[in-house]
């Protein structure tokens, strides 16, 4: 005999671990299984558009580092490549190479993160975690010498970065290269075959190419399903056309392959890096800019492969010494496009994962 | 190496298609007419030669005697890029198309023009602000808005 159940709608977060950060979801139960999905937004949001009307080009930089909090390198070349394009102003060599280290770096560090959280919602209370989040401590160590912070970095700047690597970084960085393959087979023979992990993500919130591309999905969460689409690749900035890397992407497109995905671009960033460090050579890290600058051009978008997906800045200016108006293409807002269509019917320890998997921020969520 | 496409080119091709809807266009914008936003971007998508995809993202500017809504598209596999732009005239009561049935991806950037730029958009599933809550005096992108 059926049992009649009534739904149930309960609230997850803002205040809830796995939400990473203050998210909200209202999600309505039929049992245990997800019928409606209502994500509520907002409980973070700062207003950075409108603050960036206030402030000259330079001042923005720091604005920037508090959209995707645990990938400010990353927000910082989307954001300086923009205002570069914007007004013309050129990069020396050197700098180039600092800022893909640098923000190759951070994408290691953020995929890190995501892993870790990844299983810390499977279950596998913190010890993932820690060991992730050990290898992430000392790329920020490494951050440090750069610039003094680990987190709100600030590094980058129109015109170059903030300033040259001290001399005792370069022996850290190699050491770092030399032991990272070695602590990610660990981790991998922790997780990818493990026949918990397996079961509790293959065939989870499969989510289909054609989906992903018409609701505008960027990052690893669209090359998870098997779309090769890398704006590395795409639209080499910097010097990423000298590297030798590969766009690692999925089969089916669900959770284990979205957490997957991850994995090997951690190992291409290695690669990179590497390269970066056989090629760099001495010179100039910043070119000659205003701090007040002018730009000429009346608007610019400009698209960064940041590790959540595109970030995207499209500025439009006056001539004046601030941006008439900043719209920031945040990747983890736009992703969330699909979470309803990925969480109805699937039970509410799913849920938890599927939406882990997408690995937002909600600094760049509510802006 | 992604390929903008030129307005001039984007122009002809979209008048051909959908009539009287392009209103001038330089060498990267094609300025639309409102009312036919929603066929140009439907064709913009369906159309084997641009093929435009993927929308990258919506943004809204306040420019006092006119918002303009940009639409950054981009086709994956030709890699090339488009921008469409089109003039709202008017500060109360404005109402534009909404392009979800099209692309997906604008459900929530579309709610975030609403929300923050006060720029309504019509047959949108979920029209109801983002950010902000129910209720909040004024859209606070607005170059006119005093908190």
């Amino acid at each position: 005999m059926p049992i009649n159940t009534q739904p149930v709608t309960i609230n997850l977060g803002p205040q809830h671990p796995s939400t990473h950060g203050v998210f909200r979801l209202r999600v309505t139960f039929d049992g245990e299984q997800v019928i409606d999905v209502e994500p509520v937004f907002g409980y973070l949001h700062r207003g950075t558009e409108k603050l960036a009307e206030e402030r000259n080009y330079v001042q923005i930089v720091t604005l920037t580092d508090r959209l995707d909090y645990v990938a400010a390198m990353t927000n910082n070349l989307a954001y300086v490549r923009t205002v570069e394009s914007l007004t013309g102003i050129e990069v020396p060599e050197r700098g180039m190479y600092l800022r893909v280290i640098s923000s190759e770096l951070q994408r290691i560090a953020s995929h890190l993160i995501a892993t870790g959280f990844l299983l810390d919602e499977l279950g596998a209370f913190h010890t993932p975690l820690i060991y992730c989040f050990r290898e992430r401590e000392r790329i920020l160590e490494m951050f440090e010498m750069l610039c003094g912070a680990r987190i709100t970095v600030s590094y980058m700047r129109p015109g170059g970065v903030l300033q040259d690597a001290p001399t005792d970084f370069w022996p850290r960085l190699d050491d770092f290269l030399t032991s990272m393959p070695g602590y990610l087979d660990e981790l991998e023979g922790l997780i990818t075959e493990n026949e918990v992990v397996l079961a509790r993500t293959r065939d989870l919130g499969i989510l289909s190419a054609q989906d992903a591309i018409n609701a505008s999905i960027t990052g690893p969460v669209l090359r998870a399903t098997g779309v090769q689409w890398d704006l590395r690749k795409a639209e080499p900035h910097e010097v990423y056309d000298r590297l030798d890397f590969d766009v690692p992407i999925g089969s089916v497109g669900d959770t284990f392959d979205r957490y997957y995905v991850r994995i090997q671009e951690i190992r291409q960033s290695l690669r990179m890096i590497q390269q970066c460090v056989a090629q760099i050579e001495p010179g100039p890290v910043r070119s000659k800019a205003p701090y007040f600058i002018r730009p000429d051009s009346v608007d610019a978008y400009v698209g960064t492969e940041s590790p959540k997906g595109e970030l995207g800045f499209y500025i439009v200016s006056d001539g004046g010494i601030s941006p008439y108006r900043m719209h920031i293409r945040a990747p983890s807002f736009i992703n969330l496009t699909v979470l309803r269509e990925l969480l109805i019917g699937w039970k509410l320890a799913d849920l938890i994962v599927i939406f882990g998997s997408l690995d937002i921020v909600v600094g760049e969520v509510d802006r | 190496m992604s390929i903008p496409i030129t307005g001039e080119k984007a122009a002809i091709r979209i008048k051909q298609n959908v009539p009287d809807s392009v209103v001038v266009f330089d060498d990267t914008n094609v300025w639309v007419e409102v009312d036919k936003l929603l066929d140009v971007c439907s064709f913009l998508k369906d159309d084997v030669e641009l093929d435009m995809q993927f929308l990258n993202s919506i943004s809204a500017v306040d420019y006092i005697e006119y918002f303009e809504l940009v639409y950054h598209l981009r086709s994956l596999r030709n890699n090339t890029t488009l921008v469409i732009k089109a003039k709202c005239f008017g500060r109360e009561n404005i109402t534009v198309p909404s392009v979800t049935s099209v692309w997906k991806g604008a459900e929530l950037q579309e709610r975030e023009a609403w929300d923050l730029m006060g720029i309504k958009f019509s047959k949108h599933p979920n029209m109801k602000r983002i950010l902000l809550w129910e209720g909040f005096p004024g859209h606070p992108l607005r170059k006119d808005f005093i908190r």
